[in-house]
């Protein structure tokens, strides 16, 4: 009984804490948390697409700034938010499904390089096409958005707006592995011959799980932009996606709260080393590394290892007891 | 015509450095399944060691010598004994992870401890312009090729000639046969790490001359070594000489007659037609995928 409560618990315990929390953190605190929950959201497509699917994306990054710019694009045409949300993710899934075709071709680190040659290219695209993107200069002047006569102006406003969206997106991702999608996404991942000969359409789920991955990444910028109120090419070089992908793997790659985990790291770890100046990125950069030669399958991975090592210990100390008992008698 | 020759000359040779990293790329990728994302960030470290010495008073042979011997120490050895021993086991992607946490680290620990800014970086090979048939031929462009291109050769016929480079290349198309024939394959997998950092060092130290060492400057090499090796071939080493040179050469083209803005798009749009249309490279040979 225990652990199932305890776990319960544990998830209360954060949830209020992710509520009341930001109440006591200063401005600059509010936006790390914010942004927090943006990046988890954008992990999550990647943990689907990698993580669940396996297939290998190092273009998440491009995708975040694709939403990013759709959206900053629009409002300053005066689009309001909404419509230019919806439009940032049919985009970006339009461009993932795309970007899956090559998924179909090749495989690893081949299909690495594609992703990352493709994120590159979507950044030459925010520098150089000025008439649309205003280069290095950079969008700026449009406001957050309100919703039902609420406005989210304030930081802490617009916290709970990203964390409500960031709750939207795991129930879809919860309710997502659980259903046969999800079910087909991993044996795509597991063995993509047997899952063929066992009648599993690989061809559309590969191209379904970079368009999902990718709309998420979409969402994600779509909500960054309000974020920062500032969009220039600067933040979606190719080192967010390989952000992005460090946060999934160390967070733990294919299990559910392994982003949530992960955008921790990547995202507040680096905050709270901001006492060692210059030399914070060294730490970080440090600690990823002792993580993985500790554990390749991420935190989550440690914790799992660590509860079936629990199970087997208590299962072979019935089955002596057990076998005890039968000696006795 | 003239620009023509000029550019085809300095693409020529920023395509032979660009080859000496691929060809490390691929080496480290056929003895141990390392895909090394901080590659870039290992033709940037060298120059650093050289410049560290010469701080301390070295003439610049001595200095290079050191680069060199510290370069094979960290980028070589301990790199394969502390972070791709460990993390091998685990899979490719684990460990390409870790080199994209290793290549943040180094650049950063390098813009920490030396400095942000760009260095100027001593040549050893001549400088100066060619006066040939009226065309002005910078002599550092033919000087690097030269080097680079003889520092292949040499490469290619240890590989092929000696006894070692042939137990090299026997762990890197099957250690297990290989080892059932009595190669020692840790060693010579040690042997190519080696052979990787002594490359990324010889690359710094001709590249660091003409763009000025810097912590950033691994970036764009390390990009244009994986595309030199994945378009050339990745099983290959000529495939990643071809790769390498093509890369220059239609870099600099691209620079001067399509889109100075876009010169970085070319060599991507290669990349990726290539991996559609010809994933073993265009000098290699298609790797049967297992099941």
């Amino acid at each position: 009984m225990s652990r199932s409560l305890l776990l319960k618990a544990l998830g209360l315990v954060v949830i209020a804490a992710l509520i009341f929390v930001p109440l006591t953190l200063n401005r600059y605190g509010i936006y790390i948390m914010s942004l927090w929950a943006i990046m988890t959201i954008a992990a999550m497509g990647l943990n689907l697409t990698l993580g669940y699917a396996g297939q290998v994306s190092l273009a998440q990054g491009a995708f975040v700034g694709l939403g990013a710019y759709t959206v900053a694009i629009m409002m300053t045409a005066g689009f309001g938010f909404w419509l230019p949300l919806v439009l940032a993710i049919i985009i970006t899934f339009a461009v993932g499904w795309l970007l899956g075709y090559p998924a179909l071709r090749v495989q690893h680190h081949y299909l690495a390089f594609v992703t990352l040659a493709f994120s590159t290219l979507v950044f030459l695209v925010f520098r150089n096409e000025e008439w649309l993107t205003k280069g290095i200069y950079g969008i700026m002047g449009f406001k957050r958005p309100s919703a039902f006569g609420v406005s989210f102006q304030k930081p802490i406003e617009f916290y709970y707006f990203t964390l409500g969206a960031l709750a939207l997106a795991s129930a879809f991702m919860a309710w997502l592995v659980r259903s046969p999608w999800g079910r087909a996404f991993v044996a795509l991942r597991e063995n993509p011959i047997r899952a063929l000969s066992l009648g599993v359409d690989t061809r559309r789920y590969t191209l379904m799980a970079f368009a999902i991955g990718s709309a998420m990444g979409g969402f994600a910028g779509a909500l960054y932009a309000p974020l920062v109120e500032f969009i220039d090419p600067t933040p979606f070089t190719l080192a967010l996606s390989l952000n992005l992908l460090m946060m999934v793997i160390v967070g733990g790659s294919g299990f559910f709260f392994g982003p949530f985990l992960g955008a921790a790291i990547g995202v507040l770890l680096p905050e709270w080393l901001r006492f060692a100046h210059g030399w914070y990125l060294i730490i970080y950069a440090l600690f990823v590394m002792l993580l993985l030669i500790k554990t390749p399958t991420g935190i989550l991975g440690i914790v799992e290892n660590m509860i079936a090592a629990r199970k087997t210990r208590a299962a072979s100390a019935a089955r002596a007891a057990a076998s005890a008992g039968l000696d006795k008698a | 015509m003239m620009n023509f020759i000029n550019l085809l000359m300095a693409g020529l040779a920023t395509g032979a450095i660009y080859a000496l990293v691929a060809i490390g790329f691929t080496l480290l990728w056929q003895t141990s399944q390392t895909i090394n994302f901080a590659q870039g960030e290992f033709v940037m470290v060298p120059a650093f060691f050289v410049l560290a010495a010469l701080n301390v008073g070295m003439p610049l042979p001595l200095a290079l010598l050191v680069g060199l011997a510290l370069s094979m120490l960290v980028l070589g050895v301990l790199f394969k004994r502390l972070l791709v021993d460990p993390m091998l086991r685990h899979g490719v992607l684990p460990l390409a992870i870790c080199t994209m946490a290793l290549s943040i680290f180094l650049k950063e620990t390098v813009k920490e401890v030396y400095s942000a800014e760009a260095s100027p970086f001593p040549s050893f090979l001549p400088g100066g312009n060619l006066n040939l048939l009226g065309a002005t031929i910078s002599i550092q462009s033919i000087s690097i090729f030269v080097f680079a291109i003889c520092a292949v050769v040499a490469l290619q016929t240890f590989l092929t000639k000696t006894s070692t480079g042939r137990q090299m290349q026997a762990t890197a198309q099957n250690p297990y046969v290989a080892k059932l024939l009595g190669v020692p394959v840790e060693r010579m997998i040690m042997y190519t790490f080696l052979i990787n950092a002594a490359l990324v060092a010889l690359a710094s130290f001709l590249i660091s001359p003409v763009y000025l060492a810097k912590f950033s400057a691994g970036e764009t090499l390390g990009l244009a070594a994986f595309i030199a090796a994945i378009v050339g071939g990745f099983n290959q080493i000529r495939g990643a000489i071809v790769g390498g040179l093509l890369l220059g050469v239609i870099d600099n083209l691209a620079a001067a007659y399509i889109s100075t803005q876009y010169r970085g798009a070319v060599p991507l749009f290669l990349l990726i037609a290539v991996i559609l249309f010809r994933p073993q490279g265009l000098m290699g040979r298609a790797e049967e995928r297992t099941v």
